[in-house]
């Protein structure tokens, strides 16, 4: 954990509700993954945003406006400073990966995949991305993929933009090892159709965020474990997902 | 600095609280942990728990949270063969043991277990839980089994007993009285306050548990009053403050109400180095309001 003020270069909306804010601080140590707690004026406890792209020292979140807090992050204006703490979690274990990846992304799931996959092509895998949105309003984040040099399918619940339907129905049961990060429903629709074989980020409310108060506690098959400390990444054949 | 709580010297008055700085080891992350004046550790029941369903956790705007983890633990077996050995080898300062339990004889074997097997300083003995059916707090709400506990407490161990009060019972000062008659060593107040939050898209509380311990900045008042008149009620028993504390001011204040030394909570998820920052700050604040020890401020509002 560490934790710096860092300067706010700009916040952009860049799809329905989906906002994306780049930093400049200490960017030393954070890995993909892993997420950031900010300091909101007005609020008590800090906002958990997963890491979307580390470049030089800027950072770039990608959040949606959910609630208060995340609106009155939407009207950050460029120039203010921003409370971090980072390096927070447990990110994505890249060894794991074989020369082919598999990325599966869900709404606003998608933007701890973008840093990961700027990491995996730099390490000289083949990636190949899937991500959901409900409409074509909500999409985001296709041409950061197709720059890294990733393969992409955007689905569109409505069918609004690109194939029509969720991103299961894209999936082939052969896949190869995979990253994931979306919504519940999402994952344990990935477990029935690939399979237990990669690894996924949870979402959960937390208190600190730091492993302290163990509000964002999940039953693994290897016991307790905190969202915060030892996750968000899990390997999926530890999760119990109900599935 | 230097306070005290029965014979034991703190170095400062600055501790952060159960249930906010796990068991204390994860702070050494950030934090030279032999700065603070003691820790208190995540409560600790017999067997191991999971806890409550999620979420545990609701903001509460700017001015706190709630929370109701529910009193996840691994134990006290794990708890003395691991985590009060693994604090032991990161810092020498005193350890304040937070204990839980389901009924009298479970708090009295929890004591026994972690007075037998440890050399934690304090048993902190929560009987104020609001988390957990029948979990502690039905027994900080009667005089009468606060009583119970404390004496039965006490029997099983050697080690200073401080017991960690309520605040949601409508007369605090006979609670505390019940406890120092038993043989109380020493209080801690107060534990969270009862609350609630309701999403309103969704037309049900935000807790899976329903309601949750209220704390933060938002208690702070509340704190204030209850340590004072326990302060009253109890002449020469050693108080810890909790609840809201969140600057050096307030610990002053907390002081000035009559605690001997105070607990930070919610203030340290927030801040994780929130504790660090208070005891840096103290010096200042100090020198500023004139307090050449800070022994000399303790219920100073009570000689009106």
């Amino acid at each position: 954990m560490k934790q710096n003020k860092w300067h706010l270069l700009s916040n952009e909306r860049i799809a329905e509700r989906v906002w994306k804010m780049v930093l400049t601080g200490d960017v030393s140590g954070i890995v993909p993954g892993q997420f950031v707690e900010l300091l909101v004026p007005g609020h008590y406890l800090r906002r958990p945003i997963s890491v979307c792209d580390v470049d030089g020292d800027r950072l770039t979140l990608i959040y949606k406006t959910v609630g208060q807090g995340t609106v009155i992050m939407s009207q950050m204006r460029p120039d203010e400073k921003l409370d971090l703490l980072t390096c927070l979690g447990n990110g994505y274990d890249m060894s794991k990966a074989e020369d082919e990846v598999l990325l599966i992304g869900g709404g606003v799931g998608v933007p701890p995949l973008i840093y990961l996959a700027k990491k995996l092509r730099e390490g000289g895998k083949r990636v190949h991305v899937v991500i959901g949105f409900n409409t074509k309003s909500e999409v985001f984040s296709e041409e950061m993929f197709l720059n890294l040099g990733c393969g992409v399918d955007v689905c569109t619940i409505d069918g609004s933009y690109g194939k029509h339907g969720v991103v299961t129905d894209v999936l082939k049961k052969s896949a190869p090892y995979y990253f994931a990060c979306g919504p519940m429903p999402m994952l344990r629709a990935i477990v029935q159709t690939i399979g237990t074989n990669g690894q996924m980020s949870m979402e959960e409310r937390m208190g600190c965020g730091v492993g302290i108060c163990v509000g964002c506690s999940i039953e693994t098959k290897n016991g307790m474990k905190r969202v915060c400390k030892e996750g968000p990444v899990f390997d999926v054949e530890c999760l119990m997902l109900n599935v | 600095m230097k306070v005290r709580l029965k014979d034991i010297i703190l170095k400062n008055p600055v501790i952060p609280a159960s249930g906010t700085c796990g068991f204390g080891v994860e702070m050494s992350e950030w934090m030279d942990l032999n700065i603070l004046g003691a820790i208190s550790i995540k409560g600790t029941t017999r067997e191991a728990r999971q806890g409550n369903a999620r979420p545990r956790i609701a903001e509460c705007g700017a001015t706190g949270m709630l929370n109701a983890v529910g009193l996840q633990n691994p134990g006290v077996e794990e708890v003395v063969r691991h985590e009060i050995p693994e604090l032991r080898r990161l810092y020498d300062g005193p350890i304040i043991a937070n204990v839980s339990g389901f009924s009298i004889e479970e708090y009295a074997y929890v004591c026994e277990r972690i007075d037998k097997e440890t050399d934690a300083t304090i048993l902190e003995v929560n009987i104020s839980c609001p988390n957990v059916h029948n979990g502690g707090m039905a027994f900080g709400t009667s005089p009468e089994a606060a009583a119970e506990v404390t004496g039965a407490v006490k029997a099983a161990t050697r080690k200073p007993v401080f017991m960690k009060l309520s605040p949601n019972v409508t007369d605090i000062t006979s609670i505390a009285r019940a406890c120092v008659d038993a043989g109380a060593d020493g209080l801690c107040l107060i534990n969270t306050v009862l609350g609630m939050r309701i999403d309103i898209r969704h037309r049900k509380p935000v807790l899976a548990n329903r309601y949750g311990g209220y704390s933060g900045p938002g208690v702070l008042p509340i704190a204030l009053r209850m340590v004072n008149q326990v302060s009253k009620a109890c002449p020469g028993t050693p108080i810890i403050g909790c609840g809201g504390v969140s600057s050096e001011e307030d610990v002053i204040e907390m002081m000035m109400a009559g605690a001997s030394a105070v607990e930070i909570g919610a203030a340290g998820l927030r801040n994780p180095k929130a504790c660090q920052t208070i005891i840096e700050a103290l010096p200042r604040a100090m020198k500023e309001l004139k307090i050449e020890h800070l022994e000399d401020i303790i219920g100073i509002v009570n000689n009106e």
